[in-house]
């Protein structure tokens, strides 16, 4: 099944001028026990479907009281710099909709 | 502990106005405080180093006179954090001004109002590095030294709970405060009514945004947040909406690098223990939160520098082939850039920003371009001078009206142009200072003014 349809909160957004982190919400338990509990989502994988180097995301964690996988990534330069393309980075999350769980 | 209770109707003052319905709501509760946080550090660095506001005053008139009117009728304090956007001198007095304003339209009774100021002069700190302090970087950003210093032109300190605790004590009825940590402004009366700060810092956190840590999604709807001896408790105030464990707890990893910690002055709070529990139909309650004092105290500076200005251009492709060869229209739209005013990044940059083809993500696009019907260009020109960022900005965009490709049957023009005219934006500006300092206490880098109101 495809992540976009375990998600009910799929979403990316500033964390400070540096970064911008990613949640993905469950609202129904066995959905967030099946995301978490496969393995899918990880600091390798979440590097890879980004292209960027592992090194650039900074946190990863699961959140169980909002049945939640969190990530950070740290921006290449501050947020709002010239050539910006997302200031608040809130649409960089689609690439995860298509992320196959099995 | 005294229970406290506190609404808020609005996570970013002057963005959009607050809804009034919720807000009346709110305030027949009974509220002990009224408090909203103004700033925001998502709206990019050009207003905080430009010194401009984001808002509009229409709005943040808008929500001052609600708020102000609302708690000069119930006697209670009014607690504003990050006036105006960014929480500069500017903002303080803008908002100082706003509310005298409305005071002497609303008739009100005199009332005791305190302006915190925030704005570190670069000078300032440009000696304390010379006298060997450190300005350390966050999140990987290097200690800031003198040429940093010299490129940024504007700095707020981000005040914690301190100054506004001092202003209550002295027994001010509204705070304009300058930049503050978000949760600093709830957290403060907490402390003061002898709340222990994990609660108070708790009840900050998750009432910055107002609604957002309710569901279903709503923005700019009174929360009520109370805190006793029993936790931190939330609750909803618009009729559709409800403070659940699920909502709660996804607000408080919303906008952080990790869902655990909240750093504050003088320590963080630690999240990883909390408990959420329903406890009624719009109310939930959280315990377990604990808070880890810092022996030092650092206190965070946000600064913003001038790097250029910049022009825009807007224009349109549809014809396939160009679409599918654009890559070597750019190309040779740079190369007849370069033979002009010398290499792209040099004494000037150049972007094309092609909506539909990747422009959203950049880098960070994982999916193969497929051919769109049509393209998007905004072509961003920089350049120290306006006038020659200007001129530049007109041939980067109109070359590609003449773009040279062997093949193409479309002779008369190989772009779209919306409106033949170079777009004047505002300046670019970068995020100089993420940064940290230790400080003596936490007044340090804040100064604190009173007035009375005479309507």
């Amino acid at each position: 099944m495809k992540l976009v349809e375990l998600a009910s909160t799929i979403r990316s957004k500033n964390a400070g001028v540096d970064h911008i982190t990613f949640d993905i919400i469950c609202r129904e338990r066995h959905n967030f026990e099946r995301v978490r509990d496969s393995g899918v989502l990880n600091r390798a994988s979440v590097a890879r479907l980004f292209g960027i180097e592992e090194a650039r995301v900074t946190d990863f964690v699961v959140f169980e009281p909002a049945q939640a996988i969190k990530f950070t990534i740290r921006r290449l330069r501050p947020s709002g710099c010239k050539g910006e393309t997302d200031m608040f980075g809130s649409q960089q999350y689609a690439p995860l909709f298509d992320v196959e769980i099995p | 502990m005294k229970p406290i209770r506190i609404i808020t109707p609005t996570g970013h003052l002057g963005t959009t106005p607050l809804e009034k319905g919720s807000f009346e709501r709110g305030c027949a509760q009974r509220p002990d405080y009224i408090i909203a946080d103004s700033g925001s550090a998502d709206i990019g660095p050009y207003p905080l180093g430009a010194d401009r506001p984001a808002s509009s005053e229409v709005w943040q008139r808008h929500d001052l006179e609600a708020m102000l009117v609302a708690a000069r009728k119930l006697g209670i304090p009014m607690i504003i954090g990050s006036a105006s956007d960014t929480g500069t001198n500017r903002g303080v007095d803008q908002y100082v001004r706003l509310i005298k304003e409305i005071a002497a339209q609303h008739k009100l009774a005199p009332f005791k109002l305190a302006a915190v100021y925030s704005e570190v002069p670069v000078s300032d700190l440009i000696h304390r590095v010379q006298a060997g302090e450190t300005i350390a970087g966050l999140n990987g950003r290097p200690t800031a030294d003198l040429a940093l210093l010299k490129r940024t032109d504007r700095v707020v300190a981000v005040m914690g709970v301190e100054p506004i605790r001092a202003v209550l004590r002295d027994g001010a009825d509204v705070i304009i405060a300058g930049r503050s940590g978000d949760c600093a402004i709830f957290a403060a009366p907490i402390l003061n009514a002898g709340g222990g700060e994990a609660d108070a810092y708790f009840c900050g956190k998750a009432m910055e945004c107002a609604s957002f840590c309710g569901e279903p999604f709503m923005g700019k709807e009174t929360i009520l947040g109370r805190v006793d001896s029993e936790g931190v408790f939330l609750t909803a105030m618009h009729p559709a909406q409800r403070c659940t464990p699920a909502s709660v707890a996804s607000h408080a990893m919303y906008e952080r690098l990790n869902p655990f910690r909240e750093y504050v002055p003088g320590g963080f709070l630690d999240m990883s223990r909390c408990r959420y529990e329903q406890v009624d139909e719009k109310t939930t309650r959280v315990t377990g939160q604990t808070f880890v004092a810092d022996a030092e105290t650092w206190i965070k500076l946000e600064g913003a520098g001038k790097v250029a200005e910049r022009a825009l251009f807007i224009l349109g492709i549809r014809d396939p082939y160009t679409i599918a060869n654009l890559d070597r229209a750019i190309d040779w739209t740079k190369g007849k850039l370069a033979e002009r005013f010398g290499p792209v990044g040099g004494t000037y940059d150049v972007f094309y920003h092609d909506y539909g083809r990747g422009a959203v993500m950049g880098e960070m696009e994982p999916t193969p371009a497929k051919s769109p019907l049509e393209v998007g260009i905004v072509v961003e020109v920089t350049c120290d001078d306006a006038a020659r960022a200007e001129v530049i900005c007109h041939i980067a965009a109109k070359n590609l009206f003449y773009a040279r490709l062997p093949d193409v049957k479309g002779t008369a023009g190989t772009a779209a142009i919306m409106s033949d005219e170079v777009l004047h934006a505002r300046p670019a500006y970068e995020w100089t200072l993420n940064h940290i300092i230790k400080a003596k206490d936490q007044s340090e880098f804040f100064s604190t003014r009173f007035e009375t109101i005479h309507a």
